[in-house]
């Protein structure tokens, strides 16, 4: 076995609500194979597109979240459809699906018709509240599902509305949740032989975004707010500067971390810019006691810092700090994320051919060195039914004539 | 009753837990909400950073009266052990012998220092499986910069995407990419568990948090990478969507909706009543709201701000538009959607009392996630797992009390 999921087969039912789910199945080594609707999924229009052509072909939303699977088109509404999902399904091991609550029960093909098909079959479902519940038939976009989930609220500035991370997040949570829920349903029926259903909320997904808000609310009934460049919650009450200004942009720095350490190498970089420290040694002379310190304390301590910072790119400082052992962090654009040296270090940049284009393509690589069974492309997104005859002829045993006929009636 | 309710699907899988903070203890709480035995190992001298975070009951400074540290840990025994110490170092042999997987996520190099790295133990155990969760990573320039999810959500990119077009970055609350972390982890964890289970061997897994993150942003990274844009911030908008943001409402509070379909565009005019604005033609068609959205967001809010977001919520879901309150803590805890699916776990917990701990986001039909214990208090298993999971006889186990093997008790 090359990789741990070699011999595991996954049907891949979802849209943007949960491609990233095959995606991390497929990069341990499962055969995923998105199954679309004739013509190509809608969430191939998902923008960003290689060179601003919008075209069903060109979406880097498709490309980063469907690498590594292959593709096939089919009509699962239609009668010849079902039959031949239901031939699918007998062969695999897992499917994933992201339908709107109660879609494939109407058409016949939810969990307990599956699993008459296939007994070990596991299966999760992908939805925004989840299958059960008040609020099951409930719709959300990114922007709802981050404003349900609770993290909306504790992000932006404070006197303006609450603002989200712009690109959107709340179903890679809850595609991500399902790997996981999948990983655990696997290994149950790795030592079981039973296949089970899989409900995956992406509200729920969402919630532990949330840190220790929650417990300020359940310890001492205090809703913590939104406070653009500070962190709250440390202590109630207090804030602290966590994004500030420097020379050409901004830089991220926490002065209590857990780790007294690079205080002091910053203190000593401070005077060697010849900065007045005497706030920042008394804080630790007096044993860091965070919780006790007031506002007042916290803006003498973090004056001098913002001094130093503004002298300062955020290259100087990131790099500077970085050297010196200081978690010093940019806000960083994408550009700065690609040119990162410790990214080239890990070697962590893959380039994925794209012969259709003429090109190749520099690509997220994958987060975990696995030292026996190393994460691999296999191959970039699929094309809108590429592997139609790979599947249905080689595979299933369709013969030339039936795909044609297949085709003419619109199933595949 | 059915036996299909005691059934757990990790049930016998032992993990030994060095982590700490969020990311880590996170991945290792998953582990212990479907069935594993989770050993989480600390000491009174170097605490779990959340055992010294607030909010603390009754706001004594007590690291086992924290509710941010229980809200993340139930599920998991505490062990207290000196690795620093011989025979701390002997014990923590022990319990690599005992261990299937074993998670840290200390700052690299840590544990090679105290020889326990991944050599060591597998020398011990052939065929254990490790996970380092580091950071950025256990090589490269920065590798052993002790670094957290606040530094890394701004390094990774989230903050550059979190904001308003006329004003600085708004970051994202608390440290975000922590929370994309861990489920990265449990695939990564029980994949490498079944490549052993099929093939007998073990592995190594050197996790960088830093790309996990990265990960989360892909398409953002392919528009530099294909199209050399670096993006904007575009505040609450979206490209194919108009209205899409969040609206004030009653009470100071706000709702978030979007309006996408024509089908949604023509639900939502009929839900605020047909307003004669609402037929205008700048508003006709999506790229015409898109050309008027300043316009058409403050139309909106006169509409929403005489209702409770739940009113907004409940009237256009009802028509099929997406909508929904921007829940504050005090919503979420009171959520009736969460509370149906049980999100938060109420268990009694020694110091604090009866408190929710967090839950699962999945359910599984046949071995769901089950609340067993509450967040543990500093070291209160040391004993149990010695005497119990070791099988460390009483008279050593007191040698090795005295000796300090277990630091400050």
């Amino acid at each position: 076995m090359e990789q741990p999921l070699s011999d595991i087969r996954v049907l891949d039912l979802t849209d943007d609500k949960g491609l990233l789910c095959g995606r991390m199945l497929a990069d341990m080594g499962a055969d995923v194979i998105k199954i679309e609707k004739p013509g190509g999924d809608t969430v191939r229009n998902t923008p960003p597109f290689y060179h601003d052509i919008p075209d069903p072909e060109k979406s880097l939303f498709w490309f980063a979240y469907s690498l590594n699977k292959r593709g096939i088109t089919l009509a699962i509404d239609s009668e010849d459809g079902k039959a031949i999902l239901r031939d699918l399904v007998r062969k695999a091991d897992i499917l994933v699906e992201s339908f709107p609550v109660g879609y494939l029960k109407k058409i016949g093909l939810d969990y307990a018709a599956l699993k008459k098909v296939n007994p070990n079959l596991i299966m999760a479902s992908i939805s925004p509240f989840g299958q059960t519940g008040p609020y099951k038939k409930f719709k959300a976009s990114d922007i709802v599902g981050m404003a349900m989930g609770g993290y909306l609220y504790l992000c932006g500035d404070p006197e303006k509305p609450p603002v989200r991370i712009s690109v959107p997040q709340a179903y890679l949570h809850a595609a991500a949740e399902a790997a996981a829920a999948v990983m655990i349903a696997l290994a149950y029926r790795d030592s079981s032989g039973e296949g089970q259903y899989i409900d995956v909320s992406m509200q729920q997904s969402v919630v532990m975004n949330t840190f220790q808000a929650v417990p300020f609310w359940l310890i001492d009934k205090k809703v913590l707010e939104r406070a653009g460049p500070f962190r709250v919650g440390l202590s109630a009450g207090t804030r602290q500067r966590q994004t500030w200004p420097c020379k050409n942009g901004q830089i991220n720095f926490v002065i209590y971390g857990a780790w007294g350490a690079t205080y002091d190498i910053l203190v000593q970089w401070l005077e060697e810019n010849g900065i007045n420290t005497e706030d920042l040694k008394r804080l630790k002379a007096d044993n860091w006691d965070v919780f006790n310190m007031s506002q007042e304390r916290w803006e003498k301590v973090e004056k001098p810092i913002g001094e130093f910072f503004l002298k300062y790119t955020k290259e100087e400082l990131s790099e500077g700090g970085m050297k010196r052992g200081i978690p010093l962090c940019p806000v960083a654009a994408p550009s700065e994320v690609v040119n990162s040296a410790q990214l080239a270090a890990t070697g962590f940049w893959m380039n994925v051919e794209h012969n259709e284009l003429g090109t190749s393509i520099k690509y997220p690589g994958f987060c975990y060195k696995f030292s026996e069974t190393p994460c691999k492309v296999w191959r970039r997104a699929p094309l809108i039914g590429e592997h139609n005859m790979e599947i249905y002829h080689n595979e299933l045993g369709l013969s030339v004539k039936q795909i044609i006929s297949l085709k003419e009636t619109g199933v595949i | 009753m059915k036996k299909a309710t005691h059934k757990q699907a990790l049930k016998g899988l032992k993990v030994l837990d060095f982590t700490w903070v969020v990311a880590g203890p996170i991945s290792t709480k998953y582990l212990g909400d479907y069935g594993a035995t989770v050993i989480k190992i600390e000491s009174r001298e170097h605490p779990d950073f959340l055992r010294t975070s607030g909010p603390f009951k009754d706001h004594k400074a007590d690291p086992n009266g924290t509710g941010y540290f229980a809200f993340f840990n139930a599920n998991k025994f505490s062990m207290l052990l000196k690795l620093n110490h011989p025979q701390g170092l002997l014990i923590a042999k022990k319990l690599i012998s005992w261990a299937d997987i074993v998670v840290e996520n200390y700052v690299p190099g840590t544990l090679e220092k105290l020889g326990l790295d991944y050599e060591h133990m597998k020398a011990i155990n052939q065929d254990i499986i490790m996970i380092s969760a580091s950071g950025q990573g256990q090589i490269g320039p920065y590798a052993r910069v002790p670094i957290g999810g606040n530094w890394l959500s701004a390094l990774t990119g989230f903050f550059w995407f979190s904001g308003w077009p006329d004003s600085g970055v708004s970051q994202p609350y608390g440290a975000y990419s922590d929370l994309i972390s861990p489920r990265f982890m449990i695939v990564a964890i029980l994949a490498a568990l079944r490549y052993r289970q099929k093939t007998g061997k073990g592995q190594y897994i050197d996790f960088s948090q830093f790309e996990s993150g990265i990960q989360f942003l892909s398409p953002a990274m392919l528009d530099w990478t294909a199209n050399s844009r670096d993006g904007e911030r575009i505040g609450n908008a979206a490209a194919s969507s108009a209205p899409h943001g969040v609206f004030p409402c009653l009470e100071g509070r706000w709702c978030a909706l979007s309006v996408s379909t024509e089908d949604e565009w023509t639900a939502f005019c009929k839900v605020i009543g047909g307003a004669r604005w609402t037929k205008e033609v700048k508003y006709a068609s999506l790229w015409n709201r898109k050309q008027n959205e300043d316009e058409l967001n403050k139309l909106v809010a006169q509409w929403t701000i005489r209702h409770t977001p739940e009113q907004v919520m409940l009237l256009m879901q009802k028509a099929g538009v997406p909508a929904g309150v921007v829940e504050s803590t005090k919503d979420l805890c009171e959520d009736p959607q969460l509370k149906f699916r049980n999100h938060f776990w109420t268990l009694d917990h020694p110091v604090i009392g009866p408190y929710a701990h967090l839950g699962q986001a999945s359910i599984l039909k046949e071995t769901p996630a089950k609340p067993r214990m509450p967040a543990p208090c500093l070291g209160e298993h040391t004993e149990y797992v010695c005497r119990k999971l070791l099988n460390i006889s009483d008279k050593e186990f007191v040698e090795y009390l005295n000796g300090g093997a277990f630091g400050v008790l």
